[in-house]
């Protein structure tokens, strides 16, 4: 049986959902309350992380696979890099050109509450990829490293 | 500040012996665990100051971080660290004690230290005072980091994004190379 015992992954099921429910509300909420993208975004991961230490890696990998993860990685710095230049239209770069909205309202504050979202994408994928990088991966010695690279 | 003063400093003398006991200890996983109690001090510390922000970003990073480094640390075969400390780096912590106790020193009996978040700066007063009508955000922490200073945000982000490209690079399976040999082969 793979991943921990039973007890574990009952517990696992129950918890996750509610663990990335919060995570989304630290990142929605984030230009109103304490928190932001990553905050947010470490939250997310740790679900898929505990995923991966209850169910072993492929129950993980069937949630957010390793190529979306990349995929996601690359397409929250992307957006950051994006929105910063939608500023350039307007003025400068990271100009806050989005409407301002009412202040204390969910939509609000302009271009901060896509920026958060775009971070906690970033932050969460990423993170889900170095701990599967550290977990999953076959751990290699250097003195073995070296001696391929010197055959 | 001063009804606060005296569990701060006994948050902060846990986190001196914490860090004191993570260096001396011989087994990497009791170093782990001591360095993980000091983090989560150091949240508590930060809660205390009135920063949420930062407490609710320590206390994420420091979970992770320590899954992490469990994780990685029973995977050595041998947990225990049994190489005898050399000579220079005796010398050097002693010299570098000194210079502690030199500047407590100086500070201490001269001038003594500023009162807590007394000297507020110019761009600081700025920010706080225009914050909420110039970006119409609640968390004045978020239009900081992604309003007035998005550009240092970018920066950070790229940081973070360069350092899990090359750990990726370091740790996974097999080379690119190794596998075109493989299917030439």
């Amino acid at each position: 049986m793979k991943g921990m015992t039973l007890i574990v992954k009952t517990i696992t099921d129950f918890v996750v959902g509610f663990i990335v429910v919060f995570g989304a509300y630290i990142v929605l909420y984030g230009h109103l309350t304490p928190g932001g993208g990553f905050a947010g975004g470490v939250i997310i991961a740790c679900a898929f992380i505990l995923l991966m230490l209850a169910h072993g890696k492929d129950v993980a990998y069937s949630k957010l696979s390793e190529k979306a993860a990349h995929v996601l990685d690359s397409a929250g710095a992307l957006a950051f890099l994006l929105i910063g230049w939608f500023g350039v239209t307007a003025g400068f770069f990271f100009m806050n050109t989005f409407g301002r909205g009412e202040a204390f309202r969910l939509l609000s504050s302009g271009m901060i509450l896509p920026l958060n979202i775009a971070i906690a994408f970033k932050v969460g994928s990423s993170l889900f990829l170095v701990f599967s990088a550290l977990a999953v991966f076959r751990r290699r010695s250097f003195r073995a490293m070296i001696e391929d690279e010197l055959a | 500040m001063e009804n606060i003063t005296p569990q701060l400093y006994a948050l902060l003398v846990f986190m001196i012996v914490g860090s004191i006991v993570a260096i001396e200890t011989r087994n990497l996983l009791s170093a782990v665990i001591s360095v993980a109690a000091v983090g989560f001090a150091l949240s508590v510390a930060f809660l205390f100051l009135g920063a949420p922000d930062i407490a609710i970003t320590q206390l994420v990073v420091e979970v992770l971080v320590l899954i992490i480094l469990i994780r990685g640390t029973i995977l050595l075969d041998n947990t225990a660290v049994e190489s005898h400390r050399d000579t220079l780096a005796v010398v050097t912590s002693l010299i570098f004690f000194g210079l502690l106790l030199g500047f407590g020193a100086m500070i201490f009996g001269g001038r003594g230290f500023p009162e807590f978040g007394e000297p507020l700066m110019r761009v600081s007063r700025v920010y706080v005072h225009t914050g909420l009508p110039a970006t119409y955000c609640a968390n004045i922490v978020s239009s900081v980091i992604l309003d007035f200073r998005a550009y240092d945000t970018m920066g950070e982000a790229t940081v973070l994004f360069t350092s899990i490209l090359g750990a990726l690079a370091l740790l996974r399976k097999d080379g690119k190379r190794k596998e075109e040999e493989v299917v030439a082969a």
